[in-house]
């Protein structure tokens, strides 16, 4: 017989070892579909390695990928803290991003120190407005919000589409589906020159450190922990529910949109309907890897996005689909679930005695 | 043309049938689930495994009812996955589902990059033809819209009332029925709630890998990136909207195969008036609506989304 017993004092070492031990086991997973798709298994690990760190430039482009996913991370980790399933970051991004275009793509003009925060607002708002609604709909209606978050990416990728047909349609661009793009003004300017990674990278950062003094010393902080363990206690001891739902829902939507402005200003420079390989959904793996600490977003986001410029490269090299790179987060993402039950619990192997 | 004939036409009952019937797999499949009081969100990932798996069995040579047969495999390897999770585990059902539906897509992309690794347009397969049943077939209107559909779509006919009669006819459906609403009265008759609950995601799971296999086995011939493109999401939806019964489900799939034939036909109609986004924008919108309009009743199974652990009242 197995028993699992509640574990009362899980410690540092277990809290903080287990997610590290996770992400090594998906790593290391990773090696069967290796071998099955017949790669040099060591070669493919070193390739992976210099590919996300081997040089200044691969480090950058490192950092650039975990720009939004930082952002993304953020946005999971503070919906799900409050028990908010919000699963719809990736069309709140692909909405911050729209809002950035519009109004940075030439509708007004100004110095950098005007534009940037105007853009950073316009998306930021986009995307909290696209979480609102189904929030709503949730604390009004009693409508399940996994269902109407995941179904609005779909028709906001639709909206996307239809626009960068339309309205938004860069006249220059040959035809193809692309906004015009986002002015000197308001383009995120690089860290490093020549280099990719950009102001986002700050941005994501800062917000993070935000995110975690909000949540660990505010009252709206607090009150958001207590929705999140319980609903009903914290109905009972004088918190609107609906209030902080709904705090939650612009704060998560906001940080989803400013992955979005991040990547059209600083990444991108105009909007297509690829912008994004499912930053969205990565960073509900990025959360989770995180124990949806604000702070623990920063590392997770640059583990995933290091196996993700990892693998790109190493693909590149070796012919190994790129996908491997996906494979490894959703089993990291798996290995942390199991991982946190092992935290809580603690297992006991007895033997089936008789009678 | 007026709407009328577009409605009295059996071609358009033929695609609305066609339409229904991958949704029609995954909403008995989530039901199954459901009513066990396991959510499944790893539907979405289960029809792109069961799509790839069943279409690259058939192209292997297995032949069609043996890529079925895998196809159902493949659902229910990874219903296994999310049952260990969520029941005796007893992990976040939103979180695992979504790891599965990762993992699933992940593994059936790579995997058919990797057997595939350089091909310009995908390989086809000999899909399941059109039923030529004698007489049947030729009946006026029913033959058409019915009776030429392929052998796939008259299996998940007959699985609604499979699902149906074990569900509310059985003993077994009495315990799966039992078990997502208090699985302490089902331990106190003797029967493991864990083993219920893990055989009917399971279970469940196969019928939602069958509903992607449907697509590259019976609506089209070929496997491609993105294909479910939220189809597992709007069988979540409609499940609520059936109000989880086999029945219901039979009729919200085929009012939203109705619904979405429709739009297509209505689209080359005043396509010319509005952006074709619209109308692919229209069975997202339409699964939102059925939501509102079941919500304030919908009647969720009690136990649905919590966990139960062993010696627990």
């Amino acid at each position: 017989m197995i028993r699992f017993e509640p574990r009362t004092n899980p410690g540092p070492v277990l809290t903080y070892g287990v997610p590290v031990i996770a992400a090594a086991i998906a790593i290391l997973l990773a090696a069967i579909p290796l071998a099955l798709a017949d790669a040099p298994i060591i070669k493919a690990y070193g390739l992976m390695i210099t590919g996300a760190y081997g040089s200044v430039f691969s480090i950058s482009e490192m950092l650039t990928r975990a720009t939004p996913l930082i952002l993304t991370g953020l946005a999971a980790a503070i919906a799900f803290r409050a028990k908010l399933w919000n699963i719809g970051a990736e069309g709140q991004l692909y909405m911050g991003a729209m809002a950035a275009v519009a109004i940075g793509s030439g509708a007004i003009d100004g110095p950098s120190w005007v534009m940037i925060p105007i853009i950073m607002i316009a998306g930021a708002v986009a995307g909290a407005l696209m979480l609102i609604g189904p929030t709503l709909m949730k604390t009004r209606l009693g409508v399940d919000e996994v269902v109407t978050t995941l179904l609005l990416n779909f028709i906001v990728l639709l909206f996307v589409q239809m626009m960068l047909e339309g309205a938004l349609k860069d006249p220059m661009s040959m035809g193809w589906p692309q906004s015009e793009p986002i002015i000197d003004s308001a383009v995120f300017p690089p860290l490093l020159e020549r280099m990719r990674v950009h102001l986002g990278l700050i941005i994501a950062l800062i917000s993070a450190i935000a995110l975690a003094i909000f949540v660990k010393r505010t009252v709206w902080g607090f009150e958001i922990r207590a929705v999140g363990e319980n609903a009903a206690a914290a109905r009972f001891a004088g918190i609107s529910v609906t209030k902080t739902m709904i705090l939650v829902a612009a704060l998560s939507g906001g940080l989803a949109g400013l992955a979005g402005v991040a990547e059209v200003a600083g990444t991108r420079g105009y909007l297509a309907t690829d912008l994004s390989p499912g930053y969205g959904y990565a960073g509900i793996v990025v959360a989770m890897l995180a124990r949806l600490s604000p702070v623990g977003v920063i590392a997770s986001a640059l583990f995933v996005a290091s196996v993700f410029v990892g693998a790109d490269s190493m693909s590149r090299a070796i012919g190994v689909s790129s996908y491997l790179a996906d494979l490894i987060v959703a089993m990291a993402l798996l290995c942390v679930l199991i991982g946190g039950f092992l935290t809580r619990f603690t297992v006991h192997f007895d033997r089936k005695t008789a009678g | 043309m007026e709407i009328i004939d577009i409605l009295l036409a059996a071609s358009f009952w033929e695609a609305a049938i066609r339409i229904a019937t991958p949704l029609i797999f995954g909403v008995l499949g989530a039901l199954v689930c459901e009513r066990a009081g396991v959510l499944n969100l790893g539907i979405e990932g289960i029809f792109t495994a069961g799509a790839m798996a069943g279409w690259m069995a058939v192209w292997l040579g297995a032949g069609l009812w043996g890529g079925v047969l895998v196809a159902a495999l493949a659902g229910g390897f990874f219903g296994l996955i999310h049952a260990i999770l969520t029941v005796p585990l007893g992990l976040s059902q939103h979180v695992s589902g979504i790891g599965v539906t990762l993992l699933a897509t992940s593994l059936s992309y790579f995997t058919y990059r990797t057997a595939l690794p350089d091909v310009s347009s995908p390989p086809r397969i000999e899909p399941f033809r059109p039923l030529d049943i004698p007489f049947l077939s030729d009946l006026p209107f029913i033959g058409q819209a019915l009776f030429s559909q392929t052998a796939m779509t008259m299996l998940a006919l007959v699985l609604v009332f499979v699902t149906g009669w074990v569900l509310y006819r059985t003993p077994l459906g009495l315990a799966i029925r039992a078990v997502g609403d208090n699985p302490s009265s089902v331990e106190a008759q003797g029967l493991s709630v864990y083993g219920l609950r893990i055989g009917a995601v399971v279970v469940g799971s196969s019928l939602m890998a069958l509903g992607g296999a449907f697509l590259t086995m019976s609506a089209f011939d070929a496997f491609f990136f993105g294909m479910i493109n939220g189809r597992g999401w709007v069988c979540i939806a409609l499940t609520v909207f059936a109000s989880w019964r086999p029945g219901k489900a039979l009729i919200g799939a085929l009012l939203f195969g109705a619904f979405d034939a429709f739009q297509v036909r209505l689209q080359t109609e005043v396509g010319a008036f509005l952006p074709s986004q619209v109308f692919l924008m229209m069975p997202y919108i339409l699964s939102i609506i059925a939501l509102i309009v079941v919500a304030r009743k919908a009647d969720y199974p009690k136990a649905l989304l919590v966990p139960w652990f062993k010696g627990q009242r």
